[in-house]
């Protein structure tokens, strides 16, 4: 028989207000188990907490339980309270009387009843509860930064700051991501690459860093502090640590017709290519969808160029297994597909353009040199339109485009409105849209400024048709503010294209038993309060793989992702959660639906032997679960059939006695 | 195989080559148009007005039959198809709308079991393509058109409401290029071919209708077409009456022009 102390809190008058504690205190006094039952004012002050530990050691109690907030908002008190006076923290039960109960009802006689009701739930289970000791496991101090655009960078450089190493993955040829195409960056219009090719290089120079460029992590094991990573090197046909990347290959190689991507396909480049000069890793890589060689054995002349015997046509896939303590996942996004949005005409004309294909127009390395011409003609463009939210906010298309907000797209295009005003104020710029959105430091000045300095004719109301006619694009739009329907004849159109998480980011969530929302954005683990961790422990993360965001605040959510990366990694143990799963063996019949429940992959199945009565031996197959990985979710006891799964703390045993308390 | 056809008002009238033509080639592809014996007028416009019934009971009629046949029913005319296949729509996905329709149908004399909306409901060019299949069409055309240059006009009626008629995609529609393509001459993308012609606007407002319908002809000759085809009789009468620069023929017309069909000396 348990001896249980029970704690009436009156939280000033949040619960004293609609509760009357005092009865509740002498109610429960004679519930089975309670030696002492009492009352204060604030339970989790100083003075509360002592009365606790001593009513523990005076009449040594095996069990408390107290009845005040939230069990979020103070079980880790009163758990450290038990323990100082010598009982084990899991004794500890809170009955929440003041969110469930007193902040929920008006008179005094309901609150009171439910009160004690709630009360004799908590004792109910007490009486039933074991004590738990955490287990330990080791901590692999190296991080894991899948993503090289600017929130991979910057998270790698911040933990490996702190003398931590850590590895960047990155699929395509360099790091740098979105932000290496960009031209210039609001709010301030410095250039992209002026600010971000010295990070670049400050990745490439760490010792602590490593880039597995043209790379992609292909399976994930492990849990916490314990991550066994395989990442796929897939073939580049150019030694890495041989190439000095001087280029002549890239300029010698006769395959001169390959879609440059970098440049969102509006130029060319060789088979071998580095996608841009400020490249890191720079070295070349061969595409072996254009490469001749590779594809027919005749060719070979990047291999004679080659000063330092750099090319290797043999070259094949490398899986590389690496423990890693943390993952920080920084897969960013992508524009939409403009093939459903044919209204706008960009299947029909190439003078439709994303705002993404702008800023390679506009940026000096892109395949213009930077002078704003029209891709169909090579002519200055007079009049440009610019369409916001094509894609966004679609609540009535979602079959063609995204529910959200993109976020990014109302301060980008006021950045080309302006820029294209102040560079060829003969031009004439048009901007439709739904709302302009800028909120954040200085946004709304620059958006004012674009509207007022620079003269770019705002409209609220959305292009119905772009048509493309006579070598002109005709416009058609409402103007919500004069209703009236406009016809424009512009020179170039240019699509706000909503943004989406980059196609890798659901399979590499599936290997991490990573959660995702509908929009395939990762879910962190409370929306305000842990906005950079995964759910799934030692899974952080970073910039637009989690939701639309501008660099300011991907630079700082990569920070955040970094510091809990470096306060996960300097642990050298990792206490465990103890309210954790169990499968008795006894009882499981071996049919895997807790594995197929289990969002965190924390369960397993092997083959056991077990001595029969008859002293034989069988061999049967039953469940058994990572105490590291099981989070307490408790789906796996729900759904469990033969009753073998369940969870420590919460045993369901405790939980028909609480119901059958309440229900009493 | 065997269908339900539903010719429609115009093609008795105004129509009667878009008729004509389809049931010729129906013939040749090997498709067997059974007309229903007791069709009446679609009602010409679905009527968006949720507790309008009267006006869409041909159709549900002509759905009945065609379920207690157990035969998809399938119509030529754009603005038959669009009426047909909303009037399906909303008995299938509003159950009341569903119940006062079949209160309706049981007052008739001979009436059948309650409709829910089972029919499947095709437009002949989607029946072309995926009943019949283009490449089964291009292997069966005679005289390839070869060279021609021709805008596929697809009008309002057949494509919208994008949802329900679930035709093709309402901004970047393919079928009718499909379609020419199989007949061997080359489709002509232009802007304005799901524009709207200016439909029954010309009965009230007919220097509208001659805008909306100038912008379509227009903008198919500015793209270098040769002749514009289309499945609405009323985008052919209102392009004809304003005095397209292109010739407008039905893609009945062209399908039979393809498979070498003898012209029909009694139409219109």
């Amino acid at each position: 028989m348990q001896r249980i102390g029970v704690f009436v809190c009156h939280c000033g008058t949040n619960i004293a207000g609609t509760v009357d504690v005092k009865a509740v205190a002498e109610a429960l006094k004679f519930e089975p188990g309670v030696v002492v039952s009492t009352d204060y004012q604030y339970m989790c002050s100083q003075a509360g907490q002592e009365m606790i530990k001593e009513a523990i050691i005076e009449n040594k109690l095996t069990g408390i339980v107290v009845c005040s907030c939230s069990p979020r908002m103070h079980e880790a008190t009163f758990r450290k309270t038990a323990a100082a006076a010598g009982l084990n923290p899991y004794m500890v039960e809170i009955a929440n009387i003041r969110e469930q109960c007193s902040w929920v009802h008006k008179d005094i006689p309901t609150g009171t009843e439910k009160a004690i009701i709630l009360g004799k739930a908590a004792i109910a289970k007490v009486n039933l509860n074991a004590p738990l000791t955490p287990g330990e496991s080791p901590v692999t101090k190296r991080a894991l930064v899948i993503g090289g655009g600017i929130a991979g960078i910057q998270t790698a450089l911040d933990i490996a700051d702190a003398g931590f190493p850590v590895d960047i993955v990155e699929t395509k040829p360099t790091i740098g991501g979105k932000m290496a195409q960009l031209d210039k960056t609001f709010p301030t219009l410095d250039c992209a690459a002026c600010i971000l090719t010295p990070k670049m290089v400050d990745v490439a120079t760490n010792d602590k860093i490593r880039i597995f460029s043209y790379s992609e992590v292909s399976e994930v094991n492990g849990f916490v502090g314990n991550f066994d990573v395989t990442i796929k090197r897939r073939a580049r046909y150019v030694k890495e640590d041989i190439c000095t990347g001087c280029g002549l290959c890239t300029e010698k190689c006769p395959q001169k017709k390959v879609p440059n991507e970098f440049n969102l396909n509006m130029d060319n480049r060789r088979a071998i290519y580095i996608p841009f000069a400020q490249a890191v890793p720079k070295v070349a890589t061969i595409d072996p969808e254009s490469c001749t060689m590779l594809k027919t054995g005749k060719c070979g002349v990047c291999s004679k160029v080659c000063t330092v015997g750099a090319i290797d046509y043999n070259a094949k896939d490398e899986f590389i297994t690496e423990k890693y303590g943390a993952i920080v996942v920084a897969t960013g996004f992508n524009p939409i597909s403009m093939d459903k949005f044919d209204e706008y005409a960009y299947s029909q004309s190439k003078d439709v353009i994303t705002s993404l294909e702008l800023e390679r127009l506009m940026n000096a390395a892109g395949p213009t040199g930077g002078t704003l011409l029209r891709p169909s003609d090579g002519e200055h463009p007079h009049t440009i339109v610019f369409v916001q939210c094509v894609g966004s906010r679609c609540d009535s298309c979602a079959e063609k485009g995204k529910e959200y907000c993109s976020k990014i797209c109302c301060m980008y295009t006021a950045k080309h409105a302006m820029l294209i005003r102040d560079k060829y104020p003969d031009t004439d710029v048009y901007v439709f849209y739904i709302d302009v959105r800028t909120p954040g430091k200085n946004f709304d000045e620059f958006y004012r400024r674009a509207v007022e300095e620079y003269g770019v004719h705002y409209i609220k109301g959305m292009v119905g048709k772009v048509s493309p006619e006579g070598g002109k694009l005709k416009v058609r739009a409402s103007d919500l503010i004069d209703g009236k329907q406009l016809n424009i004849d512009a020179d170039l159109v240019v699509l706000a294209a909503a943004i989406e998480p980059d196609k890798s980011a659901r399979p590499l969530a599936t290997m991490l038993t990573a959660s995702m929302d509908t929009n395939d954005f990762f879910t962190e683990a409370h929306p305000k309060l842990r906005p950079v961790e995964s759910p799934t422990a030692g899974v952080y993360l970073s910039g637009t793989c989690q939701g639309p965001k501008d660099i300011p605040e991907t630079v700082s959510q990569a920070g955040a992702a970094a510091s809990m990366v470096i306060a996960l990694l300097c642990k050298d143990k990792l206490t465990g959660n103890p309210c954790v799963a169990h499968s008795d063996e006894m009882m499981c019949n071996g049919c895997s639906t807790c594995e197929k429940v289990c969002p965190y992959g924390a369960i397993t199945y092997i083959d056991k032997e077990f001595r029969m009565p008859d002293r034989t031996t069988k061999v049967r197959r039953v469940a058994q679960v990572n105490e590291a990985v099981c989070q307490g979710c408790g789906a796996c006891t729900v759904a469990c059939m033969s009753g073998a799964m369940d969870l420590k703390g919460f045993t369901n045993k405790q939980i028909f006695a609480e119901v059958d308390a309440i229900c009493k | 195989m065997k269908v339900n056809y539903f010719p429609g008002c115009t093609l008795r009238t105004k129509a009667k080559d878009l008729d004509f033509y389809a049931r010729e080639c129906a013939k040749i592809l090997g498709i067997e148009l059974v007309e229903l014996p007791d069709w009446q007028c679609c009602g010409g416009v679905f009527v968006t007005s949720s507790d309008e019934i009267a006006s869409k009971l041909s159709c549900a009629r002509a759905l009945v039959a065609s379920r207690d046949d157990n035969r998809a029913l399938v119509s030529v005319c754009s603005a038959c198809h669009n009426v047909i296949k909303q009037t399906n729509h909303a008995i299938k996905n509003d159950a009341k709308f569903a119940d006062a329709v079949n209160r309706y149908l049981a007052q008739d004399e001979e009436h059948s079991d309650p409709y829910f909306g089972e029919t499947e409901v095709l437009h002949y060019l989607e029946l072309l393509r995926d009943k019949v299949g283009f490449d089964k069409i291009r292997e069966a055309v005679k005289n390839p058109l070869t060279g021609k240059k021709i805008a596929a006009y697809y009008g309002c009626l057949l494509l919208r409401p994008g949802k329900v008629m679930a035709f093709d995609d309402v901004e970047n529609p393919q079928i009718m290029e499909d379609f020419i393509r199989a007949l061997g001459a080359e489709p002509v993308i232009y802007p304005a071919r799901n524009e709207c012609c200016g439909g029954y606007i010309a009965l009230e407002d007919a220097a509208s209708a001659k805008k909306k319908s100038d912008t379509v002809s227009h903008s198919a000759a500015n793209h270098g077409a040769d002749m514009i085809v289309t499945a609405c009789p009323l985008c052919k009468y209102n392009l004809t009456k304003n005095e397209s620069p292109l010739p407008v023929v039905y893609f009945t017309e062209l399908l039979a022009l393809a498979l070498g069909v003898k012209e029909n000396d009694d139409a219109e």
